[in-house]
């Protein structure tokens, strides 16, 4: 299983918010165990998935300098299951953001409906501090931005329409 | 000049809510670790809740200083020093000593984060925002 909960990132605005979405299908082996015969996304992978869109943000507002690690979920709370073919979109929103760490406020929304919403602590790691085994396995960097895609127009067009801080 | 009681109220509810704990559980002699379960990311979580609480700026390592025990000079054979001792006042004038300055032993040192020390800073804080107009 590849721990890439995101499929593709509909904008990411620098110092602000930035919403992804990810598709849940059948196809993928862990629902077909969660649970047998119902086959329905868990939640620890939806705040993965949050926790991803929200760590890139974080990572992108402060140019990708440090490793940018889950630290704490604050709180999570969660109102409709999720399942295959439903596609999740994430809206991490920036509230604090240190040489330390960060803190983010996000919902997960399946078209109109909120399925779960909460908030979530980073710490920042030194990549010259930390393990070289984790530098290189750690995926949420500058280069992830292409592995989903997103091209420097799109960070443009996205930061001009919402007036993104620099 | 702010009140203690209403200030300890609210950083007693920004401690619940930051380390998940009942208010009737915090005592301004709760020690973060050792009373109240903290772990240092904790610390991070309280700075953000008390900067908001009493909108206030805690700058990094003021109100829980750091690199002081990597520091070979304050630090010796898991006591610290009295140059370690004496950046510690100089750091945390928030903070009651007296009881560590008498066996400073570093293990001891997270017993210095107690509730009342960050009652301590806030209302430092506060005065000093109030000085300044």
């Amino acid at each position: 299983m590849r721990w890439l909960m995101v499929d593709r990132f509909t904008e990411l605005v620098r110092g602000k918010y930035a919403c992804a979405i990810r598709n849940v299908t059948l196809g993928e082996d862990h629902v077909h165990d969660h649970f047998p015969g119902f086959p329905t996304w868990p939640r620890s992978l939806m705040i993965e998935g949050l926790a991803q869109t929200g760590g890139v943000l974080v990572g992108y507002s402060r140019g990708f300098r440090d490793m940018v690690i889950l630290a704490k979920v604050e709180r999570m709370s969660f109102y409709d299951l999720v399942v295959p073919g439903d596609q999740m979109t994430f809206r991490a929103e920036l509230e604090e953001l240190r040489d330390e760490g960060a803190k983010i406020r996000g919902e997960i929304t399946v078209g109109d409906k909120k399925v779960a919403e909460g908030s979530i602590l980073y710490a920042h790691v030194n990549p010259k501090e930390a393990p070289a085994e984790a530098v290189e396995n750690f995926v949420f960097n500058g280069n992830f931005l292409s592995l989903l895609g997103i091209q420097k127009r799109d960070l443009e067009r996205w930061e001009a329409s919402e007036g993104g801080a620099s | 000049m702010p009140k203690r009681e209403e200030v300890y109220a609210k950083v007693a509810e920004s401690l619940a809510d930051a380390l998940g704990v009942e208010q009737d559980e915090i005592s301004e002699g709760s020690r973060l670790t050792t009373d109240l379960g903290a772990e240092s990311i904790d610390f991070l979580d309280i700075v953000f809740r008390l900067e908001k609480a009493f909108n206030i700026k805690v700058p990094r390592g003021d109100l829980f200083p750091e690199n002081l025990l990597n520091n070979a000079e304050y630090v010796k054979a898991g006591r610290m020093t009295e140059a370690g001792l004496s950046k510690l006042r100089e750091k945390m004038p928030h903070a009651d000593l007296a009881k560590f300055e008498k066996d400073p032993r570093v293990g001891q040192i997270a017993d210095l984060f107690t509730v009342g020390m960050i009652v301590n800073y806030v209302i430092n804080k506060l005065n000093a925002g109030q000085s300044q107009g």
